[in-house]
Parts: C-alpha cells; structure tokens; sequence
C-alpha cells in the first residue's frame, strides 16, 4: 500500500488510540488545529478532547504532566513541536524522565512516549530548524528512535508504548510528504539498525531526514561504479553496534552523515565506536558529512550549504577510495 | 517584619491523636538531629537538607490525607518519608548510601521514594515535582480513581516558570492536586521579599482561579485543619487547591550553607513559635499531655532513632556489578 510519512504516523497513533484506553496524546495544536504538520489531523473528531488533548504554549509543564500520568499509570503521547522548542522542556525529560527509574532504585517507570519534529529543509531559520537528536541520545534512561522510513513511521511507535521506559521519537520535518511503499507486515523493531541498500565498496551511516539524501548519494555512487552500503541507524540511543560493525567489515570505508553539528555529533559517536571496535577492518580513515557550524539560515541556498546533500556525500565517499 | 505570637489556643483532639502528632513531630527532630551529627562523622555525605522548624507542616497535612493518595515531596523530605510510613531504619540506611535505603543507596537524603506509599520522591530540581503532580492527578482523574495528590514544595519554586504553567494547567483541566507551598521565607540564601515582586503567594495561585489558605505552619492544629478542609474539596472533584504553610527552618539551608543571610535575633524569635514545644505547651495545659510522658516518647523516639542508625551501619553496599542496574527496564 501506497501512504505518506504523515498518514503512516498518524495510522499508528489512531491504532494506539483504539487499542488502549491509557493512551492519549497532548501537545500544542494536537487537537483543533490538527497537529502542526497535520499528524493528528481528524483524531479530536474520532477520539475526543480528552485523549486528543491541546495544550496551552507550556512545554516544561506539558511534558512532565506526561511524565507523570505515565508513573500515574496511563501510556501518554506527547508531541512537541519541534526539537528547538523542546529546549524548554528539557529539564523534565533528563532530570524527571531518565533518572526515575535508577535514582528510585529500580521502583518507577516512566512509560512515556515523546515525539517531536526535527531538522531544516524548509526555510523556517535558526530557531526551528536544528537538529539536536544527540542531546537526547546522549542521555542514560533514553530511548531515542528516528524513524526514516513511511514503515518506521508506522511501525515505531506501537513498540515504542509498549517499552517501560521514555522513548523519544524524532520526525524530520523533510519527511512528513514522502511517500512510499507500506509492507503488508510492517515491522516493528525498535532495536536495530538497517541496511536500506547493500554493498560492499563503502558504508554510508545515517539516520532520519538525512536517509533519502545518503540513498540518493548511494545511487549516484552507483552510476560510477562505487558499491555503496546504506545503514539507517533507526534506533539513536542504544545504538546497534553489531550492525554498524558488520557493515565496517564487510565495506572497509565509512562516512557518516548526520545533519546535527559535527562537534560532539552522532556521527562523532558512531566514528568513535568503529575506532574502538573495527579499527582493524578499516582501510580507509573515517569521514563525515555533518551540518555546517551555523545556525540555520534562512535564504534557501544558504540553508541547502548548511546541509549534508547527496553531493557532498558522494564526495565524502570517493575521498575515501582514492 | 514583627511575628505573629506563638501558637495558642484548644487543641481540638482526642489526647490519642495528639500524642500521634507529637510523636511524629519528634521523630522527625530526633533524626534529623542525629543525621546532622552523623553528617559531621561523615557517615552521611552530599546534600543534607534538614526540615527542623517546619515539622507542623509535613506532619499536620499529612495526617489528614489517605494512605491511597499520592504524595510529590522535594529534597527536604525525610519528614514527609517518615510520616507516610516509611521505615526510620530505611531512611538512614538511604543516608547512608547502604542498599537496604529505600532507593538501595542510590538516592541519599534528597531522593526517598517509595511506590508502595505512593512517594514519588523526593525531587530535587526546585519545580520539578509540580508537573509530576499534575500529570498524576491527570491519570487519576483520567481513569476514574477518587484520590488526591499533595505536591509539596518552597516558596522558592514559585519563581520558576514551571509552577505558572503547572498551576494553569491544574486549575484548566480541574484536576485533584494539593499544592502545599512551604513558605520557609528563604530560598537557599535569598528571603522572599528580595526576589519576588509579589511576596503574597496565594494571589500568584489565586490569578490561576484555584482556591487558597495561608496558614500559620507552625501551627499543627492549624496546618492538620486547612489541610483538611482543602483536601476534602480536592477530593470531591473541585479542582486543585493551594495551601500557603508560613513556616521557618531553624537550621540553615544545608550543612554547606554558613547562614550568613539571616539575622540570628529573626531565627530567635521564630524559635519562640517553635512547632514542637508550643504545641506539647499547649496539651500540658490542657491535661492531656505530662512531662512524664513527653520524657517518656523522647526516649521511645531516641532508642528508634540509636536502632535506625544501627541498622544503616550494620547494612550492605550495592556491589557494584549492579551499576548499570535499572537505568532502563530489564
């Protein structure tokens, strides 16, 4: 079946909805409004104020109220704007979220699921265009997932409330038209990282928005005779150095996109962890293609060299094969 | 600022409950007396937050609620531990950093917790408690469960944005929380007057339409009445309520604090409306208290606080294979 990344996500939060009465769903412009980018468009109609619940413009209180209807028993889904605004409700998330469950010694679990938009691409500058995935996957007690795929945008999210412990769930803006093929099962994993397209010259690891353009630069590759490995890391915190390695081994060269800031990065993390682990493997020193050290412009062709694109990458990759 | 007299007046209880509210009152004093001596033998390290001068209030409010509500306390906590329930023995052992503490030593003073009491800390980021309440009243109110829960926190949380947005979205959606603001006059070393425009707390919860009371919190019978009386409205789906308790700390703000900020005559005179003594004062008075008696219970509290001890000397270190133990769900 055909669907977008918007109506997949939305599938998976109307199922959520009807499979149990302890979720809901708040956050600002959920319900009325219709989701900011439309995610929950049409499910205060289906499922009622009370579990397609709006909530004024307070993201600290908002995500502990979360937070504490999770320890109060129900499977809350709160939807943040955008990882810029999520800043604000930062406190909650690592100092309530994270730590309940370890500093309680083991007696509390915090069973909620936090999403929320993340990444540019669309022009809208430096306050609502970054891309802080690490700041969360840096976090003990976290869950981070970043679905890239229309079946990850609908197959995530249920394993997601099914998990004991916070999940934060990360939606690339870029994403949210994209269309694509839903396979009839879809999967429901939320610990590995995929290959979205073997190969064997060199491994391209990425994760979220940046997948479609890493795919782009592998079919370009492709085009001149480089066998390009995609790695869709999927799952940000814990990450799945199995896969990761695998693919380091089998590939021998490795660049890492990631549209966060080079410095302290994800893709720092991942070159750190083939250092660590498949140093050996390697014939090649490790490469990446982050965003610039800038905060988001606004003109479109100061926003698109901010960015890691397909061409970039494709460069990054023959610097490697020599 | 002149001080309102001591408290006074009847004591409207049966000798037996009056006894219960001495006796916690004392047993909060004792041990935390004690956990202050132990801080200087360095057998208790890190933050010690202690709640001396204000027992009345963790005692008086909660007292009048039901062993099924929930309670969110902050770091100043092991008064509202101990009166819930929890064990003296499991609260030093947790100071002690010994796994037999509630929190198998991983928390230490500012973080008991207890699921069985319905403690939910112990939370000592100032506010951070406050949305906790509301999203615990909000599953409650959610699932049809009748029951209340008591945030407590200082006046100093009021500063924050987070208790702004936790009381609006208490009030908006309605739902059972009692907010207990301990107004100790100082956060950490800054009095109230010096940062807060507003120094009539109610007002700020009252812009939000929920209902208040400023209370005298040295006060038991005064703390145990309006606590009553507000917990009784939460409980009947009437929407939060805020109780201003107006209390002092007789120690300073924690054993690394040197108290340069208050004038010693003020604790003085606070002294004078100490919690304890003017209520055993008071049922003296009125017969239903001896000195005999009040000696007695302080040795009964004394030997509990000397087997407490004991027990977190005599406990166990976490081995610490169990480090990365329950920092997510096995």
């Amino acid at each position: 079946m055909k669907t977008s990344y918007r109506e997949a996500m939305r599938a998976a939060l109307r199922e959520a909805l009807a499979a149990d009465p302890r979720v809901f769903l708040m956050g600002e412009d959920v319900g009325k409004y219709g989701g900011s980018y439309a995610v929950s468009k049409g499910l205060l109609e289906e499922f009622g104020p009370e579990r397609i619940r709006d909530t004024p413009l307070s993201e600290l209180a908002f995500v502990g109220i979360g937070i504490g209807a999770a320890l109060g028993g129900m499977r809350p889904i709160v939807e943040v704007m955008t990882v810029n605004f999520s800043l604000l409700a930062l406190d909650q998330i690592v100092n309530t979220a994270a730590l309940y469950r370890h500093m309680s010694g083991g007696q509390f679990s915090v069973p909620v699921v936090i999403r929320m938009a993340t990444g540019a691409g669309r022009q809208i500058a430096a306050q609502h265009s970054h891309s802080l995935e690490n700041w969360y996957a840096h976090v003990p007690g976290l869950k981070v997932l970043a679905p890239a795929t229309v079946e990850d945008a609908r197959g995530m999210l249920a394993p997601a409330l099914a998990d004991r412990d916070p999940v934060v769930i990360f939606e690339h803006a870029q994403l949210y038209n994209m269309e694509g093929e839903l396979p009839e099962p879809w999967t429901a994993d939320i610990k590995k990282a995929f290959v979205r397209r073997p190969g064997k010259d060199v491994s391209l690891i990425t994760y979220g928005g940046s997948l479609p353009k890493t795919i782009a630069a592998a079919e370009q590759l492709a085009r001149e005779g480089v066998d390009a490995e995609v790695i869709d890391l999927r799952v940000l915190r814990p990450l799945d150095d199995a896969t990761i390695m695998a693919s380091v081994a089998k590939c021998r060269r490795a660049v890492v996109v990631d549209e966060g800031w080079k410095s302290g990065s994800l893709a720092a993390e991942v070159m750190a962890r083939i250092v660590e682990q498949a140093f050996y493997e390697l014939d090649a020193p490790l490469a990446r293609v982050c965003s610039e050290e800038v905060p988001m412009p606004y003109a479109k062709h100061m926003e698109e060299a901010a960015l890691p694109q397909p061409a970039k990458i494709v460069a990054a990759a023959k610097g490697l094969l020599g | 600022m002149t001080l309102a007299p001591p408290p006074s007046g009847p004591v409207p209880w049966t000798g037996e409950f009056a006894f219960k509210m001495v006796r916690d009152m004392l047993r909060i004093r004792r041990l935390e007396e004690r956990a202050a001596e132990l801080y200087g033998e360095q057998k208790i390290r890190g933050f010690l937050h202690l709640y001396i001068g204000e027992e009345a209030v963790a005692v008086g409010a909660l007292h009048a609620l039901a062993p099924e509500d929930n309670i969110v306390a902050t770091y100043r906590e092991h008064g509202h531990a101990l009166v819930r329930g929890m064990p003296m023995r499991t609260i030093m052992a947790e100071m002690y950093g010994k796994r037999e503490g509630c929190s198998r030593g991983r928390g230490g003073s500012m973080h008991l917790f207890d699921a069985q009491l319905r403690l939910y800390g112990g939370n000592a980021i100032v506010g951070g408690g406050l949305p906790l309440a509301v999203g615990l009243a909000l599953a409650d109110k959610l699932q049809g469960v009748r029951r209340v829960t008591a945030c407590f926190f200082g006046e100093g949380a009021m500063a924050e944005g987070v208790f702004h947005e936790s009381m609006n979205l208490a009030a908006l959606w309605q739902v059972p929380v009692l907010f207990c603001c301990e107004n100790n006059l100082y956060a950490m070393g800054t009095a109230l007057a010096r940062s807060e425009s507003q120094t009539d707390l109610c007002v700020k919860a009252a812009a939000y339409k929920v209902p208040t009371l400023k209370v005298d919190g040295q006060d038991v019978v005064a703390v145990h009445r309006a606590a009553q009386q507000a917990q009784l409205q939460v409980r009947e789906g009437k929407g939060p309520f805020f109780v201003e308790f107006q209390t002092y700390r007789y120690r300073a703000h924690s054993m690394f604090d040197p108290d340069l900020y208050r004038d010693k005559r003020e604790i003085e005179e606070w002294k004078t409306r100490g919690p304890v003594h003017t209520f055993t004062a008071r049922l003296k008075a009125e017969g239903k208290l001896t000195e005999e008696q009040f000696l007695a219970l302080d040795a009964e509290v004394a030997k509990e606080v000397e087997d407490a001890v004991a027990f977190a000397e005599a406990g166990s270190w976490e081995p610490i294979e169990d480090l990365a133990k329950d920092v997510t769900a096995p």
